[in-house]
């Protein structure tokens, strides 16, 4: 028995579940069909930075536009996501790393985009006391933040089905097939159709548009991250460093997240990672020397979330170049968690009204080949 | 005085110095095998040993018979040529067999063609109301005193629960002097009718007479209440008293230490973390490894002994330890196996060892009350998460123990779910009305011990680190 939807999203991490919320905030009846369970891979366990800072310029437009949903996530979700908004710094540890912060922010001005900000030390060692004296300035985005993942990702799956998407958690979707204008994928013991299919399957979303005729440059990864036991609470914003691997954020209850894209080796197939813990050792070298507060802080559990990533770092976003009514939005290359609120809504744009006034164009699938529609 | 491990590569890294690795370590090394011993504690003997060679009790009844069969082990040991580091912490262990070990502050690095994991047990959760009261505390806490520093209780002290163990330590808390007001026993009246088919099993095991001498040791001296159906620990900042019903009677007696115990389960942590699979294991109510007759795991390479491959006490884990020792010799050194006893007496030997399991697993099973709790009770001591606050989440949405994550943080805190996992699972599968195997466990991550980020920053960095600061 083949069940009629609306729309069909293969794939429950945070750009599944917001696509599929949007679709259903449109009036649309979609089902989200996760194989292992929502937030379970990178959009759960990533660390949670909602960040325009240091983007690529192609992805700004989404990332603003997220960050406007962000600052009312209560209101769209009915959970706060444990979202706070201190900004994030970026750190220069020389005079060489500031000039490419001035340059960078000079571009981004150039282009019309404010929100990153120039500062000298003074601002810095004000937004972040614990930095090491040495640091000259850097760079901020004010109205960035951190939120849960997990929390954030579950919180659109609940909101999803409670406005009616039908959530199918623990099913592989496969045997997708295009029939007569409409999508045709097994779930388990079910089937679905649909005129719609959104690929937002993650480390998964490659193999699934290879198979409909559209590879792309894609691999798989494994960012890691670390967390402290509980510290005396020292800093509010997220700082990222400009010239070495390190992302820091301090949370409510005092423990510290450590991350900054050290990649461990991914068993996909296995739904298993396993770390490097020699790189890890440089993460813990690199806050060693910068915040010396952290020194006898306990380190009590490491991890990283498998997920996609493009050669040319920046995601696969709209529709197919192939094939009517399949979507991509995968790709995000360690950082998509920020963008997926936004890009659930521009997604639902796309699928509903044939086009969005955010400025998506440099993500599409058509940059590896060209339309053949 | 820091010993770091003096090779880098190793045929066998045996983790762990009770029984189980103690055996482990001085069979592969016996038959010629490049072994490494790396152990927690300051001497051998893991929990049931603890102390073994450096104990203050000195008459040998005090502790048993049973306790001074570990000298004997640790000889062995020390005979061989295996290579054993004490105050060793094993905090990642992965499926390419690569060891992080922590020894007087410093990390190493260590790879092995072979992992014995010889982890033992923990004590199972006990979560009554009140027992995370300063004044309450595990029996194995408890013993772990005694055995070491011959330190016993001298305020008004009750023990409740059951199993084995508990009445070894009262045994041994009375022989040393100690005080103790009442125990109360709360293995459950069908529980005896239930272990019954497996009596006779029991009966010819070596832990019949012992266990049944024991028990009457201790109920010559001290108050003994049985068929005890609730328990709760009660007080203002710190025990004052301990309420329970027994055949339908409530009471309340004062105490200033209660010691709480129901039997030990497998230290999954390592194991877990390491990627080994394991199984709900319905009888004993815990998670148990999937080994083969040989106790190799499912991660190629990694086998498991002793209580971490599902409770067998002292004397199995001794032979289990010489089991996966002979396999690992077998694989890597199969001339060698020769001098070693043949597969098929160590197997007899287990068979002896393990008599009786069925009878202690079936009588000493604990009742639901005690294992799943409900209201107010804390389930996760560090994150404080209370039994409602497990259901309030289940009931908006919250599947398995690591959705739960997101909820209510539970198993994040320091301890990685050694104090609230199997809570957790039974208390979501009786909410959801599945199985544990169903709900599932936590996923466990390294550092399976908290490092300090200093240790951390100070290893020995990856060759493309180096280069870059070389280039700087």
């Amino acid at each position: 028995m083949t069940r009629n939807v609306d729309a069909i999203v293969i794939g429950g991490g945070i750009h599944g579940c917001s696509t599929t919320l949007h679709l259903c905030l449109a009036g649309l009846k979609p089902v989200l069909i996760e194989k292992d369970y929502a937030g379970r891979h990178a959009s759960g366990v990533n660390a949670g930075g909602v960040r325009q800072l240091a983007r690529h310029i192609p992805e700004i437009p989404l990332s603003i536009r997220s960050m406007g949903i962000w600052e009312r996530i209560s209101d769209l979700l009915d959970d706060d996501c444990s979202f706070e908004s201190y900004g994030q710094v970026l750190v220069a540890e020389n005079e060489d790393e500031l000039a490419v912060c001035r340059a960078r922010v000079a571009e981004l001005n150039a282009l019309g985009f404010a929100h990153e900000e120039l500062i000298d030390a003074a601002e810095l060692r004000r937004l972040v006391p614990a930095v090491a004296e040495t640091c000259p300035g850097g760079v901020v985005s004010r109205r960035d933040g951190a939120a849960n993942p997990a929390q954030t990702t579950t919180a659109f799956r609940r909101k999803a089905e409670r406005l009616g998407a039908t959530v199918r958690e623990g099913v592989a979707a496969g045997n997708i097939r295009h029939r007569d204008g409409l999508w045709h994928v097994d779930a388990g013991s079910e089937s679905f159709a649909a005129p719609v299919l959104v690929n937002a399957a993650g480390a998964w979303a490659g193999k699934i548009a290879a198979d409909l005729g559209e590879p792309v440059p894609v691999e798989t990864v494994a960012p890691m991250l670390m967390i402290t036991s509980r510290v005396p609470h020292f800093i509010d914003p997220v700082v990222i460093l400009r010239g070495r691997k390190l992302s820091f954020k301090q949370f409510k209850n005092g423990t510290v997240l450590i991350g900054g894209g050290h990649l461990a080796t991914p068993y996909q197939d296995r739904n298993e990672t396993v770390l490097d813990w020699k790189s890890l050792a440089t993460s813990a070298q690199t806050v060693f020397e910068l915040f010396p507060v952290m020194r006898s802080a306990t380190i009590v559990r490491a991890w990283a979330g498998i997920e996609a990533k493009m050669k040319d770092d920046i995601p696969v976003f709209g529709p197919s170049s192939r094939h009517k009514g399949l979507y991509h939005q995968f790709g995000f290359s360690l950082h998509g968690f920020q963008l997926g609120p936004g890009a659930g809504a521009v997604m639902a744009e796309l699928i509903v009204n044939g086009g969005t006034q955010t400025r998506i164009s440099d993500l599409g699938i058509d940059r590896f080949h060209p339309s053949t529609l | 005085m820091t010993v770091a491990p003096k090779r880098e590569d190793y045929d066998v890294v045996v983790i762990g110095a009770g029984p189980a690795g103690l055996a482990a370590a001085a069979t592969s090394a016996e038959a010629g095998l490049s072994t490494l011993l790396l152990d927690e504690n300051i001497g051998p003997g893991g929990q049931v040993f603890r102390a073994i060679s450096s104990t203050p009790v000195t008459d040998r009844n005090q502790l048993g018979a049973d306790y001074w069969v570990g000298a004997d082990l640790v000889q062995s040991l020390r005979a061989s040529n295996a290579e054993v580091i004490h105050r060793a912490t094993v905090w990642s262990l992965d499926r390419n067999l690569d060891i992080a070990v922590s020894i007087g502050g410093a990390s190493a690095f260590v790879k092995a063609r072979r992992v014995i994991l010889a982890t033992g047990a923990l004590e199972r959760p006990f979560p009554i109301p009140g027992w995370t009261l300063p004044g309450v505390m595990t029996a194995g806490a408890a013993q772990t005193m005694l055995k070491s520093s011959a330190l016993v209780p001298d305020g008004r002290t009750v023990i409740a629960g059951q199993g084995p163990l508990l009445w070894l330590l009262a045994a041994q808390i009375l022989r040393l002097g100690g005080r103790l007001d009442r125990i109360l026993d709360t293995t459950e009246r069908g529980n005896y009718f239930a272990a019954l088919p497996h009596a006779f099993a029991f009966l010819t095991s070596p832990y019949f007479t012992k266990g049944l001498s024991m028990m009457r040791e201790v109920k010559a001296k001290v108050q003994v209440v049985s068929g005890v159906t609730e328990l709760a620990a009660a007080g203002d900042g710190q025990l004052a008293s301990v309420s329970y019903v027994a055949g339908g009677k409530r009471e309340i007696i004062p105490a200033d230490l209660l010691l709480l115990h129901q039997g030990v389960v497998p230290n999954v942590n390592l194991a877990m973390a390491a990627g080994v699979e394991h199984r709900w294991d319905d009888l004993q109510l815990c998670w148990s490894p999937v080994l083969d007759a040989s106790g190799n795991s499912s991660v190629s390479g990694i086998a498991i002994a002793g209580d971490g491959a599902g409770i067998g006490g002292a004397n199995a884990a001794v032979v289990r330890g010489r089991i996966a020792a002979r396999a690992a010799v077998e694989a890597l050194a199969p001339a060698a196996a020769a001098k070693l006893p043949a597969m098929a007496t160590l197997r007899s030997d287990l068979a002896k060892a393990e008599r009786g399991r069925l009878f202690l697993d079936t009588l000493f099973r604990p009742a639901p009350q005690f294992r799943i709790p409900s209201g107010d009770t804390i389930v996760c001591r560090c994150e404080e998460v209370t039994a409602k606050d497990v259901l309030d989440s289940v009931a908006i949405g919250a599947t398995g123990p690591n959705q739960l994550k997101a909820y209510r943080r539970t198993g994040m805190g320091p301890c990685q779910g050694r104090l609230c996992g199997l809570t957790v699972t039974e208390l979501m599968a009786q909410a959801r009305g599945k199985t544990p195997q169903e709900i599932g466990y936590y996923r466990l991550r390294a550092p399976v011990k908290p490092i300090t980020l200093a240790e951390l920053a100070a290893v020995p960095k990856s060759e493309a680190d180096i280069k870059a600061v070389v280039r700087g």
